[in-house]
């Protein structure tokens, strides 16, 4: 295993072709990593190709280009190995934005929570089981009566706590958070931003944190990278990103989020973005401290 | 400036098989010529069951219990289907959150324009032709004169959202309900349509009673917001009251959640619990429960409002001379002055 790298993300490329003379280029070159017990935000428009990241480093579809590694394995090749495959499917959890979608209307909580657990053959008792999602409802803020219940008998915010619940039920290495927020109503945000942030900072869990919010991102994440249009233009710590921006797109982007502050919203000068990453021959410009701008 | 909107302790009611569900309760408020007023709340807190009563627009098993709704002086609270739709389009309408289900999919926008011109007034289709393309040019869309004729899955969302306010505003209607506009848009998405909608204010005069539930985007377009709490007005007061002395609990709890306000490194102050149930709402104040400040009169008398100042009031025990002095957060002064800054 190479040093403390979780997954590695080596010039990703994933195109997708509509017709003979059409290809819609989703995610275009990007390159990142992610160290252990790090929160790595993705912040970027919707149609920027953040979701389809996710899609690819789970393997839903094999990249275009590039290559995908996970602790020091390759894993973005078609002939990866059983072991291997297991692996990922082990350490690698995803939560969606919609648990009203993602989680199975047929099966309880105990039952949705447990199975990831129940086929990786890590918990192998009912006994056992019973007493571990006891243990992770509780952890996640939900207490032993929400065992039996079935997803539609349960509010958004208990149904995403649910979806927590059953991602970190096999202590992955790392979770991949898919707008996991941007459904719930900002109260019950505040709780589940919480319980995000207990488990990085107790639990050391990695994340990867795709969100189009980027106050939340902002208080969650380590690192960012801002994408537009399939590239990452601009990627660094989060306070560098947040106090330097450098790209005009990220300027842009920073001066689009709402404050809370009246007097401050009113005198807010909007910064357009009308330029375009598609300029192919670009390349990531190293502006030290590990802040990369795309030029 | 007069009152162009005014409601007289409101209170909608939904009849289901469980019982009786009160949305809205007891709600008083008015809204003036020309001003934008933000309603507040988190999901189920009666926002849209409040202004959907006042278009007429709600389902079957809903009624107004009590209460008077007043527009531009005249009460509409008993009015038909009939005489609404003389009102609907002319005076009130209104954009709904998501374009898409909004605007019909096979016809073209403009014609969906005209078709709101040619079914209230007396005009020939040039005519209305005229003023479809006329509307697409003031909300912003370019080309106007080409673009008419597209059908929506041309258009992005935001473009999309730009459409759905140009068949709204088509016959100048004087108070506009937006009911979560932007929440489906992305944030740069976003910030276009509300500077758009603070220009169609001070150009065309509207009024307009926008929903959210996000509090930066109210921060940025509300001359006045009122918060609502289990279908109850809890707080209301300009913009510049609210955020920067808020005096209700509640109001409290919904800014002191916002990742923006938060120090990194401390954990978000969420508001314990979960919203009542509206079937069997609480005797007194149905957010004691879920406040830390919650005094033993809230839980046996419900609060009424008291006047902070002419245009600020909340509905809380707190402001009672008898109760406690004590020390609301202060998160929010030093986030002001760091942006200051």
């Amino acid at each position: 295993m190479k040093d403390n790298r979780i997954l590695e993300v080596k010039d990703l490329k994933q195109h997708f072709q509509l017709r003979k003379d059409y290809t819609v280029k989703a995610v275009d070159g990007i390159s990142f990593e992610i160290k252990k017990g790090e929160v790595f935000g993705i912040v970027g428009e919707s149609g920027s190709g953040k979701s389809t990241i996710a899609r690819t480093i789970m393997g839903v579809y094999p990249p275009t280009e590039g290559e995908v590694w996970f602790k020091g394995r390759k894993i973005s090749d078609k002939k990866i190995s059983a072991v291997d495959k297991k692996d990922v499917q082990k350490n690698m959890q995803i939560i969606f934005q919609d648990s009203a979608a993602a989680l199975n209307p047929r099966m309880t909580a105990e039952e949705i929570i447990a199975e990831p657990a129940v086929v990786n053959h890590v918990w192998k008792t009912k006994k056992q089981i019973h007493e571990e999602v006891q243990q992770l409802l509780s952890y996640v803020g939900l207490d032993a009566s929400y065992c039996d219940k079935y997803p539609n008998e349960l509010s958004g915010g208990q149904r995403q706590r649910v979806a927590i619940a059953r991602s970190i039920s096999v202590k992955p290495d790392l979770i991949l958070a898919d707008e996991p927020i941007a459904s719930l109503d900002i109260s019950i945000q505040a709780q589940i931003i919480n319980l995000f942030y207990h488990l990085k900072e107790e639990h050391r869990s990695t994340f990867l944190f795709i969100a189009h919010d980027l106050s939340v991102v902002r208080y969650i994440s380590d690192r960012i990278a801002v994408m537009y249009q399939g590239k990452i233009v601009e990627m660094g710590r989060t306070e560098d990103i947040f106090h330097d921006p450098l790209h005009a797109y990220t300027k842009s982007l920073l001066s689009a989020i709402p404050v809370p502050d009246p007097v401050f919203e009113r005198n807010k000068k909007l910064l357009e973005y009308g330029g375009t990453a598609r300029h192919d021959n670009g390349e990531m410009k190293d502006w030290g401290n590990g802040h990369f701008v795309y030029v | 400036m007069g009152a162009l909107l005014e409601l007289e302790h409101l209170s909608v009611s939904f009849d289901t098989p469980k019982g009786e569900v009160q949305a809205v309760r007891d709600v008083s408020l008015t809204v003036q010529e020309g001003e934008i007023l933000a309603l507040v709340g988190e999901s189920g807190c009666g926002k849209t069951v409040m202004s959907q009563s006042v278009l007429k627009l709600l389902p079957g098993n809903s009624r107004i219990k009590s209460g008077k709704i007043l527009v531009d002086g005249t009460d509409i609270t008993d009015y038909k289907e009939k005489d609404m739709r003389n009102l609907r389009g002319t005076t009130l309408s209104m954009v709904f959150q998501d374009p898409m289900t909004t605007l019909n999919p096979t016809m073209p926008v403009g014609k969906q324009i005209m078709e709101a011109v040619l079914k209230h007034e007396r005009v020939s289709r040039e005519e209305a032709k005229r003023r479809a393309v006329e509307m697409l040019d003031l909300v912003g869309i370019e080309d106007a004169e080409h673009r008419y004729m597209l059908q929506p899955h041309y258009f992005s969302g935001g473009m999309r959202q730009r459409c759905v306010l140009a068949i709204a505003l088509a016959l100048k209607p004087r108070l506009l309900f937006a009911d979560e506009p932007t929440t489906a848009l992305d944030v740069t998405v976003q910030a276009k349509i509300l500077d758009l909608l603070l220009k169609l204010k001070n150009k065309l005069g509207l009024s307009i009673v926008f929903i959210s539930h996000d509090l930066g985007v109210v921060a940025k377009i509300a001359d006045r917001v009122a918060v609502m709490y289990a279908g109850k007005l809890v707080e209301v007061g300009k913009a510049e009251e609210v955020f920067y002395d808020p005096r209700h609990p509640y109001t409290w709890g919904l800014l002191s959640a916002l990742p923006s306000l938060a120090k990194k490194g401390e954990g978000l102050k969420c508001i314990p619990g979960m919203p009542p149930m509206l079937l069997d709402p609480p005797k007194g104040d149905a957010f004691a429960v879920r406040n830390e400040f919650a005094l033993a009169i809230d839980y046996e008398e419900m609060p009424p409002m008291f006047q902070v100042s002419p245009t600020h009031s909340a509905a809380t025990w707190l402001l009672d001379k008898r109760a406690p002095k004590i020390q609301p957060p202060q998160i929010f002064r030093e986030e002001r002055a760091a942006n200051e800054r």
